[in-house]
């Protein structure tokens, strides 16, 4: 993790659009009177979304007005959770999680085709505009590692040569699969089951 | 009560201490960075940490309540320890946590000698050298506007600035970005702190990450002379230790006083030094065909001389400044008196009080008496302005007690929430008769106050405010019980640390006298010819007409530009001096370097002057004018000391101010600068650059 500090460039404003903004209100309202501070995150969240993917300044100003406090303590959020990204991302952005389960199942690997194929550093953004990537830690699915988080999907079992296929096809404006890339079901064992191989030993009267 | 075992003593302490609480009135000292009396728990430095029997791990004293302490499987009280190894162990690797990524710059950091990181790392850290190998973090210096200087990588991350800054200022512009290692103290996007009370980060600050900036690389502690004694920038009297170095004064520090500043001060108090270098008159100086030409102090005095002579005392006046301290104060009246001149006056801003009694124009509830306030009413006062240590004190009760707030005057950011009533005088005398809504509100509550600003009563209609305010105090039960546990809820907020001193020695217009309107008319006029300035520059100059003007004094500001004499005096850090806050609390300022080249002390200037007018005073020692003093006001033998909520009599309040009616005119405070409300700050750089950042932008938007 390096240092969390807002992007030198920056726009000038920042609106949530009518149904995020009705969205933020409601959520608003799931807090007590007086501690609407508390919806700090998800609105963060919310307008990271409707932004492409990062937080700007003008956006914590604005949340800052809606929960209010002042600018500094969303400022001070946004930079703790490393989930808000300060600087821009790509269309697609690929979380290569690089953590000791998933370093040891090969993500030296993984991190190597996106530096060949989306851009040699780390957090920039590729030449065509539509990917970047950066290191995480744990995503908490080590039986499948390595793992990449691409959106709201996990891409398991990735190397280097799936890492690659994936990039071209979000490239190419396909979806690729998500989860087990090499076909095995949830965190099964690879190459189907080793026990219980006998149906007969759990089917009724076997 | 609850029972402890400290370091194998028993102690008693009340259920609601904390740990380190209970360890220092057992006596123990507990080693600390993040934990301070007056700031809210932190808890994170982890310096405090002591052994609680029972409990598997050290534990942060300052966070742990003595009620959370489990008592023995047989009853015993709970066995809390300071001094054990396991303590000692605890300590020691805290110690080398924090000193992995402190530099050693020691020797070049203004903090050195005066560090808790330097001195605890003495005393608790390990006593081994040469053992980090490994590069310390780096991080970049944050600007935090002209008066704190950053030198982050220092920071230990105590977080005790972002607290000051969010609970005790009650501005939230500092905080703590990033997290683990990459954590850093900053302003919003590093924009300067937005408050007159900023400077006291530096002070809390443990280590030198935070340091004066107008003090930089400027001196030592240990070079430093200290001298006790109390501000004058506003009305309040904070303690202060004025630090200096041979003829320079180097730097003010706040001294604990609980019962004035607690221990803080704003910016104006300590920044303010190097405006006692500057625009300094060091020599008598005499108009000489239109134009100021040095002078003796002989032929001065000879000018004055010739010119009294040829004046009637009628046609003389003296003023009083804001700074002016009680001794010369005196003198003057004693001199002005033999002269037989009644036109005096210490109200530079022509505000209608100090006739009748003492309590008509202090500030009754005493500042340490806000945190009891329940409703307290502003009157065309802006506190966060005219003295921003009250104002730190409303905002505490207002935190703490839920003080309800309402003013009467023009909007202004308070740091508290303020309910607006109409910003109209006249309704003071329905609040007064119980027709206005705001009655209910003081009547109702159990400690009801107003403070009544000083600008309130620099209007024409002054009188009849201040009368209406004594109405409004009588009414609504702010008139209670005198002396200790007792209640008054009248006050007056004066912003001229000289005001009260010289309103308790009577510096007023004798019988038949002119007030300091009606002299500088008359001057304007041309019906007074000699009009005596001791250290008076808020005064519109241009209205001294033809006068022939004499201003005693330090600072070449608006008097001195004005005068056909000038008697070079000392500031308060040149000479000792009484000053009467807005309590009515009586202090004493102390010498802490000597006046620049010919100027002298302002009561001796006045002795001296006295002789060559053939109206010698009869006190040639500070001693003897103090004694004198006491005959004026026998109240001055008792320093330090507010009174106690005097005032019960209720008869009094009818009998201050006068009837009459009041102006709809609105409100408008009377400090409009904060940075520069007298000679001396205006003399001062640093004031100077604090206006510009903090002053005219609010100044221009209001414009717009």
């Amino acid at each position: 993790m390096s240092l969390r500090r807002l992007a030198p460039d920056q726009p000038t404003s920042f609106a949530f659009t009518p149904e995020n903004l009705a969205w933020a209100q409601k959520q608003l309202k799931k807090y007590p009177e007086g501690r609407q501070a508390s919806a700090v995150v998800p609105l963060l969240w919310r307008a990271q979304e409707q932004n492409g993917g990062h937080v700007t300044e003008p956006m914590i100003r604005v949340i800052a007005e809606m929960i209010g406090v002042s600018p500094i303590r969303v400022l001070e959020i946004a930079t703790f959770y490393t989930m808000f990204n300060l600087k821009p991302v790509g269309q697609h952005l690929l979380q290569v999680c690089t953590t000791t389960p998933c370093w040891l199942r090969g993500s030296d690997a993984v991190v190597a085709a996106c530096k060949k194929h989306i851009h040699p550093h780390a957090e920039t953004v590729s030449a065509d505009g539509k990917l970047s990537w950066m290191e995480v830690e744990c995503l908490g699915a080590c039986v499948n590692a390595p793992i990449i988080q691409i959106g709201d999907d996990f891409y398991e079992d990735v190397d280097g040569a799936r890492a690659e296929a994936i990039i071209n096809d979000l490239r190419a404006g396909r979806k690729p699969k998500p989860g087990s890339q090499i076909g095995r079901q949830t965190s099964a064992p690879e190459g189907g089951p080793q026990t219980l191989t006998d149906a007969s030993l759990y089917t009724k009267g076997g | 009560m609850t029972k402890l075992i400290v370091d194998g003593k028993e102690i008693d302490v009340p259920a609601d201490y904390t740990l380190l609480q209970a360890c220092e009135a057992a006596g123990a000292e507990i080693p600390r960075f993040c934990y301070h009396e007056r700031l809210s728990i932190a808890g994170n430095c982890r310096m405090c940490l002591v052994e609680l029997k029972g409990s598997p791990k050290p534990v942060a004293s300052c966070a742990w309540g003595v009620r959370d302490c489990r008592p023995g499987p047989n009853n015993e009280p709970p066995v809390v320890n300071t001094k054990s190894p396991l303590v000692k162990k605890a300590r020691e690797g805290v110690m080398e946590f924090l000193l992995i990524n402190h530099p050693l710059d020691c020797p070049i950091c203004d903090q050195g000698g005066e560090c808790d990181l330097q001195d605890q790392a003495m005393a608790y850290g390990h006593a081994k050298f040469n053992r980090y190998e490994e590069n310390k973090r780096a991080v970049t210096d944050k600007n935090m506007g002209p008066l704190v200087n950053t030198i982050m990588t220092r920071c230990i991350h105590c977080t005790r600035c972002v607290r000051f800054a969010a609970e005790v200022a009650g501005v939230d512009e500092i905080g703590a970005t990033g997290r683990g290692e990459d954590m850093e103290i900053t302003t919003y996007l590093e924009h300067a702190v937005s408050s007159e009370m900023s400077g006291n980060v530096i002070d809390l600050c443990p280590v030198g990450a935070l340091t004066s900036k107008p003090y930089k690389f400027n001196a030592r502690p240990w070079e430093l002379t200290k001298t006790e004694s109390v501000d004058v920038m506003d009305a309040v009297g904070s303690a202060i230790r004025v630090d200096s170095r041979g003829a320079e004064v180097m730097r003010f520090l706040p001294r604990v006083n609980e019962e004035v500043n607690e221990e803080w001060i704003s910016d104006k108090t300590r920044f303010v030094w190097d405006g006692l270098r500057r625009q300094r008159l060091d020599k008598p100086y005499v108009r000489k065909n239109g134009k100021l030409q040095p002078a003796s102090w002989a032929e001065a005095f000879a000018a004055i001389a010739d010119r009294v002579r040829a004046t009637r005392p009628e046609r003389m006046a003296a003023l009083v400044g804001d700074l002016v301290s009680a001794e010369p104060i005196k003198a003057l009246k004693d001199l002005m008196l033999a002269l037989g001149v009644a036109n005096l006056d210490c109200r530079q801003d022509g505000a209608k009080l100090g006739h009748g009694p003492r309590q008509g124009y202090l500030f009754n509830t005493t500042i340490a008496g806000i945190e009891h306030a329940d409703a307290l009413l502003l009157i065309g006062t802006n506190p966060r302005w005219e003295a921003p240590l009250v104002n730190a004190r409303i905002r505490k009760a207002w935190l703490r007690n839920d003080l309800k707030i309402m003013r009467i005057g023009p909007r202004f950011d308070l740091t508290y929430q303020v309910q607006d009533l109409d910003n109209n005088p006249a309704d003071l005398a329905d609040i007064a008769t119980g027709k206005h809504r705001a009655f209910e509100v003081l009547k109702n509550a159990k400690h009801p106050m107003l403070i009544l600003g000083a600008g309130a009563l620099a209007r024409p209609d002054g009188a009849a405010i201040l009368d209406a305010a004594a109405q409004i105090a009588r009414n609504t039960g702010m008139i209670g019980p005198s002396g200790e546990g007792g209640w008054n809820g009248f006050n007056v907020l004066h912003t001229a640390a000289a005001r009260v001193g010289a309103l308790d020695l009577g510096f007023l217009p004798q019988k038949g006298g002119k007030d300091t309107i009606a002299i500088l008319d008359a001057a304007a006029r041309g019906d007074i010819d000699f009009v005596y300035l001791l250290g008076a520059d808020e005064i519109d100059t241009k209205k001294l007409g033809q006068a022939f003007v004499v201003y005693q004094g330090s600072h070449g500001d608006a008097g001195a530009h004005r005068a056909d004499v000038i008697l070079p005096g000392s500031t308060y850090t040149e000479q000792n001096g009484t000053y009467v806050n807005i309590e009515g609390r009586v202090q004493q300022a102390r010498r802490a370097t000597f006046p620049p080249g010919d100027a002298r002390e302002d009561w001796t200037i006045l002795r001296a002057l006295s002789d060559v007018l053939g109206k010698k005073l009869p006190y040639d020692d500070m001693g003897t004018l103090r004694l004198a003093m006491l005959k004026d006001a026998p109240h001055f033998a008792e320093t330090d000391r507010a009174p106690a909520h005097p005032g019960v009599d209720v008869g009094i309040w009818t009998s201050i101010g006068a009837a009459g009616t009041i102006a709809k005119t609105p409100f408008e405070y009377p400090v409009k600068d904060f940075y520069l409300t007298n000679p001396i700050a205006r003399a001062s750089h640093v004031m100077a650059e604090c206006s510009s950042l903090f002053v005219k932008p609010r100044l221009s938007a209001a414009a717009e």
